[in-house]
């Protein structure tokens, strides 16, 4: 088989493994790349008829473009959508202005994500993180165990091997399930491009910018490319040096902010 | 054309100079991300030290307070040849599980040991994992040349003790190389000081591993993972082994009942096969009671149904195993309540030394050569006929130990 085939049959198989032990789970769908492309081989998995809803934190500072490109391709695609929102510290005036960036995220991701969790009673998430993304993911297991507080205790995970993950535990609030793991930022450009998955604009050039990252838009920066169209972008990343996040403002406030953000769950 | 990819993992003892051989191995490889190097810079600076290659590696903060690197992690970087991926595994005793689990998903290793050194405790257990694990690819660094003036002797030293020990295990090491990961002697092309060394440098050597093979030519072995019912009834699963195509005259295992594949199932594409290592899904001409943990085969190729397996097993929890515990036997999606009816020899990973014959307890970071009996026979396989089937993991909640099978008993 293909590297593309492979990756897609690995992440399938562990898509399907956390439907059967789970059963009330959801995709934490973010509009990026990534998670959209989890979406494309979630609808694989299941012949089209995903069998869990799709869940999407909305901080309410998204780029209007996500939101578009969120409800085309819900209908599209036939996928229940949860947004989860956290209403009352958005009330309260929450923003990336009103409050530094640490907090503005715990409120309105964690925070949000946490309350949608609790409402749903969702026993596993599947969460479309790369291991090559940032260090500190480099240490995830595919199948990985969140207390109440949504704590990655990193340092004593349990073993996983040949694909046999854990089964969830008392202690455990919810399990994160990783199906790309296992895959670069190239891949996923390469298979988007083989697949023809549809993304966000935002992606693409404009003016000689673009967004190798998307979030809020208040917390992102383009970064300089001609890129306009995924072959373009494909060919891009095979020469440069500049790594996929540093148009996010979280990550340069150091890597003690972001340890800080993984332990408390913010993917 | 496409690049093959190739994953392997780097072992040894602690300090021996795993972490600054990957660092040295990204900057040769012109493999870091812009900034990188000044970050590190600035981070050793702030210490107070000189560069460290290693902190490439150490990402977490307490990680750098400790000087140790504490879980697997995972490192991209290509050649001309390849795309590789470094799995790398910590060194400490306390992580063998994480050292485990990143072993398991390699397909090839490399084993470091410090020259000045020697063989050490974490050097034994590690090279003994990689031989359970069925890992017959391995190159062997001896670091720090630099230290001992790069002189041949000391070389020899290591590399005949070494071998020694390694041949007791029955690893033969395709190369040891002679390196220097902090001054880059041998690595990428840089050979100024060992000009006694004839062979490959590690680049060249690690080049010389082999992509892991497909076991698309072995018998089939489909494995259901679960059924829906959508408004067809797909029998979704893994081809293990093999390959499944439209037509094919099958046998559900362990019912034994037969009938034919009407079709293979994948989203919005039509096909009549899967080839192993594939994700998919099959419909059959005749609607039989089939569940997970089933295991499809064809009628011509039937492997043997067992209780009793014969095994090695690495036990990796502080919890001991004591005669008489049931535990769950999960292979592939089988997955069937057991008991380790025999402990036939237990043995110390890191010297090696037999602690027990016909035990009663197998403790943590212990090696065992064990009899399972399984509550319900299962579908499995000796380790080097069909790997997929011939490996799997105990557990209760979480996993125990993982294990090698070595023979399947009547
Ligand atoms: N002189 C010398 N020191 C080295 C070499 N490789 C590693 N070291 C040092 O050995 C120590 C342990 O190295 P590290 O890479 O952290 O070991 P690890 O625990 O195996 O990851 C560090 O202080 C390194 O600077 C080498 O080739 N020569």
């Amino acid at each position: 088989m293909k590297h593309l085939d492979q990756l897609e049959s690995q992440s399938i198989y562990i898509i399907r493994e956390a439907y059967k032990q789970f059963k009330n789970i959801a995709i934490l769908w973010s509009i990026g790349k990534d998670s959209t492309t989890l979406m494309w081989l979630t609808r694989k998995a299941f012949y089209g008829k995903v069998p869990f809803p799709a869940l999407h934190i909305d901080t309410s500072y998204k780029f209007q473009e996500i939101y578009d490109f969120r409800s085309e391709w819900a209908d599209k695609w036939d996928m229940e959508l949860i947004i989860g929102k956290n209403g009352q510290s958005l009330n309260e005036g929450m923003g990336p202005d009103a409050s530094d960036k640490l907090a503005c995220c715990g409120q309105l991701k964690t925070e949000a994500l946490k309350q949608t969790i609790d409402k749903y009673g969702f026993k596993a998430l599947l969460l479309g993180i790369r291991r090559d993304e940032h260090g500190i993911r480099a240490k995830e297991r595919v199948f990985s165990p969140r207390d109440k507080q949504f704590k990655w205790d990193y340092k004593d995970q349990p073993p996983e091997l040949w694909d046999q993950f854990k089964n969830q535990q008392q202690g455990e609030q919810h399990i994160r399930v990783h199906p790309l793991l296992h895959w670069t930022e190239q891949d996923i450009w390469k298979y988007i491009q083989r697949e023809n998955i549809p993304v966000v604009d935002l992606y693409f050039a404009n003016n000689g910018k673009r967004y190798r990252s998307i979030g809020c838009e208040t917390c992102c920066e383009p970064v300089d490319s001609d890129a306009d169209t995924v072959d373009k972008i494909v060919e891009e990343l095979m020469t440069t040096k500049i790594s996929e996040r540093s148009g996010r403002a979280q990550d340069k406030e150091s890597a003690y902010v972001m340890q800080k953000l993984r332990a408390l769950g913010y993917m | 054309m496409d690049k093959e990819n190739l994953k392997f993992v780097i072992v040894g003892h602690i300090d021996h100079g795993k972490s600054t051989l990957i660092g040295r191995l990204l900057y040769d490889t012109d493999s870091l991300p812009k900034g990188k190097i000044e970050e590190i810079e600035q981070i050793c600076k702030s210490l107070g030290k000189d560069i460290e290659f290693g902190y490439v590696m150490d990402h977490l903060e307490e990680e750098r307070d400790q000087g140790i690197t504490i879980d697997t992690a995972q490192i991209f970087f290509n050649t001309t040849k390849r795309n590789y991926v470094i799995i790398d595994a910590p060194g400490h005793v306390e992580f063998i599980k994480n050292m485990i689990s990143g072993a398991s998903q390699a397909e090839a290793a490399v084993l470091i040991v410090d020259v000045d050194e020697g063989v050490k405790e974490q050097t034994k257990r590690h090279a003994y994992i990689l031989g359970m694990l069925g890992l017959d690819q391995v190159i062997v660094v001896i670091n720090k040349m630099d230290m001992v003036g790069y002189e041949r002797g000391k070389f020899e030293t290591v590399k005949k003790e070494l071998l020694d020990f390694l041949s007791g295990i029955n690893i033969k090491p395709s190369y040891i190389v002679p390196i220097s990961a902090k001054e880059g002697d041998l690595i990428a092309g840089k050979n100024e000081n060992m000009d006694w060394y004839q062979g490959p440098d590690f680049l060249q050597a690690l080049d010389s591993f082999r992509v892991k093979e497909s076991a698309k030519d072995k018998p089939l072995r489909f494995v259901v993972q679960d059924v829906y019912n959508f408004d067809k009834r797909i029998i979704a699963g893994r081809v293990e082994s093999g390959i499944i195509r439209k037509g094919d005259k099958i046998k559900i295992l362990p019912s034994g009942e037969e009938t034919t594949v009407k079709s293979v199932e994948e989203f919005l594409k039509n096909v009549t096969e899967a080839e192993a290592g594939k994700s998919t899904g099959i419909i059959t001409e005749d609607k039989l009671f089939i569940d997970r943990g089933d295991v499809i085969v064809h009628d011509r190729d039937v492997p043997v149904l067992t209780n009793h397996i014969r095994a090695n097993i690495f036990w990796m929890d502080n919890t001991p195993y004591n005669k008489g515990d049931t535990l769950w036997f999960r292979c592939a999606t089988q997955d069937v309540a057991c008991e380790i009816e025999k402990i036939s020899r237990v043995i110390n990973s890191s010297t090696l030394d037999l602690i027990a014959e016909d035990a009663d307890e197998i403790k943590n970071r212990e090696v065992a050569d064990i009899i399972i009996k399984t509550d319900k026979p299962v579908v499995v396989e000796n380790f080097n006929t069909i790997e997929e089937l011939g490996r799997f993991v105990l557990r209760t909640d979480d996993t125990l130990a993982g294990g090698i099978i070595t023979e399947l008993v009547q």
